[in-house]
């Protein structure tokens, strides 16, 4: 078990108003995300608590390019991972910011 | 003009030479009709005409088979003489020994113990599945010693020039007293084996079900079986073909996105064949839906060289395949299979004939494309199953993944393949096979399936072997789809290029994290690399709403009831 937090600047803020939303199971090879709308405009942060040790740097990579991808301002996101491989990960982060954006 | 008495004594001397060699020479010309004859004889006491009970089965291995013989136990891909392979495992070592086998699937444990108690030393074959890591560590322990790994093709073809067997030992599903042979659906590789060893003087044994008065059909003549023998039990056979839909991850329904709407369409691909894995078989459920959406039936996957994949049911229900050949059989699909005769190929019976041979052989002539998965893939677009501690064979993907230089037939996918693959195409541009890999980033474990180095090259130092196995060389492979995209290897114009459009769709893997952002944007830009939204495809809408079945109940219901999957895929 390892829980870190990796945080990002955002030049604007999330869309939507949603307070919060969550998606996908914490499960094997699967993963949960709560995302909340609540840090300042300019911040996001995700935090991961995952099962598979070892991979910091690999989360890094896949979280820092989902923050350069959209617009992620005012928005926390926590992982509960069950040992998801990346594609999982940009997947379930990409179905959470898109219902906190729209419900959906 | 010689004298007349001359001419007569040259005659005469001529035709006495000609006889003194014709009898020294006569024996040394036929010495395999006479082995085998001795053979044949040596198990008579056995035999009642052709039929051998079943306690004798040892009995009459030890009677045919001899030390250092080259013998073909039928173990296929699917199905297995199981019962003459745990005979042939059974002898001491002290009567039969330095057996050379020859045969495609390695599969049973019986075909381990072979080796491991030393009744069997060589071995030359095409797939080993489950049981690749015993083949590795017996290779390590030194108790095989290993031609070579085959495609099925391949070995199917050295039966007939450099390991034709002296014995083969058969499984089928009845016989009659003649030694005609009814396989069953799952015919695979008999024919082949049988063709090679009968006409070679070698011997045939068959195990059967059941040996009958009357056969359903003859797969193969009875004057080709020297002996058929009653099993203890029906012969063990392998769904290997059925995947359960249920299992079918939003990332395989993506890349099977990406891989209708980015290289079938495009291409127009109707003719194919498609690997074993959960990505192709996503594939086969998302054409009811989303490729009818696209518009896409009739016009593409109309023509299969395809075991009976039960996840095609509901494609075939939809109306969108014309004909599947097939390899082999799937267990559970046999009444769909013989109510649909108008889809596969059937016998007068009524049940599927499927060979491995022939459908091997459509597939390397007569299909434009194969998409099929791998566990490994380096940066030249080489890829491997081969990985540590697993000497899993290649089965028949290093054939179906070849670009085959003899074909001569042109058609529309070929051609464009052949076309983008040079910068000035002529009308003497010869086409070329669409060849697939689809494969996500990471593999379970979170280990990466893109690689500097394939493992194989370690493996092949290991245990000393010549060449390093290869599953699909790079330069036959078309296109390498990720969760990231499409690589289009055809368009790409030298090494660097090759190297960059495959790290650009790695993923988060050190290969790919490694890639020249530039080039790979330039790569982009035209049209080598396509990612999701290039298609026109939003990744959050591949969800599992669009496959047709979402289970194995699901496919049974397609199927009308015809579909009787067996019971581990059952769930009610």
């Amino acid at each position: 078990m390892e829980s870190f937090e990796i945080r990002g600047r955002a030049a604007h803020p999330a869309s939507g108003q949603l307070r919060q939303a969550i998606i996908g199971v914490n499960a094997s090879g699967n993963l949960e995300v709560l995302v909340e709308r609540t840090l300042p405009d300019t911040e996001c942060i995700v935090g991961v608590t995952t099962q598979i040790d070892g991979f910091r740097e690999l989360w890094q990579a896949v979280i820092e390019d989902f923050m350069a991808r959209a617009s992620l301002g005012g928005l926390r996101f926590s992982i509960n991972d069950g040992g998801a491989k990346p594609d999982i990960v940009t997947l379930r982060l990409m179905q959470s910011l898109r219902r906190i954006e729209t419900g959906q | 003009m010689q004298p007349i008495a001359e001419q007569a004594f040259t005659q005469s001397q001529s035709a006495y030479v000609h006889k003194v060699s014709w009898e020294i020479f006569v024996a040394e010309w036929k010495k395999q009709s006479i082995e085998r004859r001795s053979r044949l004889g040596a198990a008579s006491g056995f035999a009642n005409g052709k039929v051998v009970a079943t306690k004798d089965v040892k009995s009459l291995l030890e009677a045919v088979i001899r030390c250092g013989d080259r013998v073909c136990l039928e173990g296929d891909n699917q199905k297995q003489a199981d019962f003459l392979a745990e005979a042939l495992a059974s002898i001491d070592k002290s009567i039969l020994h330095d057996l050379h086998i020859v045969q495609s699937g390695v599969v049973l444990q019986a075909h381990i113990d072979l080796f491991e108690r030393g009744v069997a030393r060589k071995l030359d074959f095409s797939y080993s599945g489950p049981q690749s890591h015993a083949i590795a560590r017996a290779l390590e322990a030194g108790k095989i010693e290993l031609g070579a790994v085959h495609t099925y093709i391949e070995l199917f073809a050295r039966y007939f020039i450099d390991l034709t067997p002296h014995v083969a030992l058969i499984a089928a599903v009845a016989a009659d007293r003649n030694g005609n042979i009814y396989t069953g659906p799952n015919t695979e590789d008999t024919p082949t084996i049988v063709e090679a060893t009968a006409f070679k003087s070698g011997i045939v044994v068959a195990q059967v079900n059941q040996i009958v008065d009357r056969l359903p059909r003859v797969d193969i003549p009875g004057d080709w079986v020297d002996f058929v023998i009653e099993a203890d039990r029906p012969f063990y056979v392998e769904p290997l073909f059925t995947r359960d839909p249920g299992s079918v991850t939003e990332i395989q329904i993506l890349m099977a996105m990406m891989a209708l709407k980015g290289i079938y369409a495009p291409y127009g691909v109707k003719r194919l064949n498609h690997g074993i894995g959960f990505p192709t078989a996503a594939i086969e459920l998302i054409l009811p839906t989303y490729g009818e959406t696209l518009g896409l039936k009739g016009k593409i996957a109309t023509h299969f060289a395809l075991n009976p994949h039960p996840t095609l049911i509901p494609a075939i229900e939809s109306g969108w395949i014309e004909q599947i050949h097939s390899f082999g059989g799937e267990v559970g699909m046999e009444t769909y299979i013989r109510e649909r005769s108008d889809i596969y190929f059937t016998g007068h019976d009524g049940s599927l004939r499927s060979n491995r041979m022939l459908s091997q052989a459509a597939g390397l002539y007569a299909c434009d494309m194969f998409i099929g998965s791998t566990l490994q893939i380096d940066l030249d677009g080489n890829s491997s199953t081969f990985t540590t501690g697993r000497i899993a064979g290649f089965g028949g993907a290093p054939n179906m993944g070849s670009d085959v230089h003899g074909r001569r037939h042109p058609s529309a996918p070929w051609l464009k393949a052949g076309r983008q693959a040079t910068d000035s195409p002529s009308s003497l541009t010869r086409g070329r096979k669409l060849v697939v890999q689809v494969v996500e980033t990471f593999g379970d474990k979170m280990v990466p399936n893109f690689v500097e180095k394939l493992d194989s090259l370690a493996l092949a130092e290991q245990y000393k072997l010549e060449l390093a196995p290869v599953m699909i060389y790079g330069d036959d492979v078309s296109h390498i789809v990720t969760e990231e995209g499409i690589a289009n290897l055809l368009l790409c114009r030298g090494p660097v290029e090759r190297e960059q459009a495959i790290r650009g769709i790695a993923g988060f893997t050190p290969v790919g994290r490694g890639r020249d952002r530039k080039i790979v944007e330039a790569l982009r830009a035209r049209g080598v690399i396509q990612r999701p939204e290039d298609l026109g495809i939003d990744p959050l809408s591949a969800t599992r709403q669009l496959l047709a079945a979402h289970s194995i109940e699901d496919l049974v219901a397609w199927s009308g009831g015809l579909y009787q999957p067996p019971a581990k895929y059952r769930s009610w």
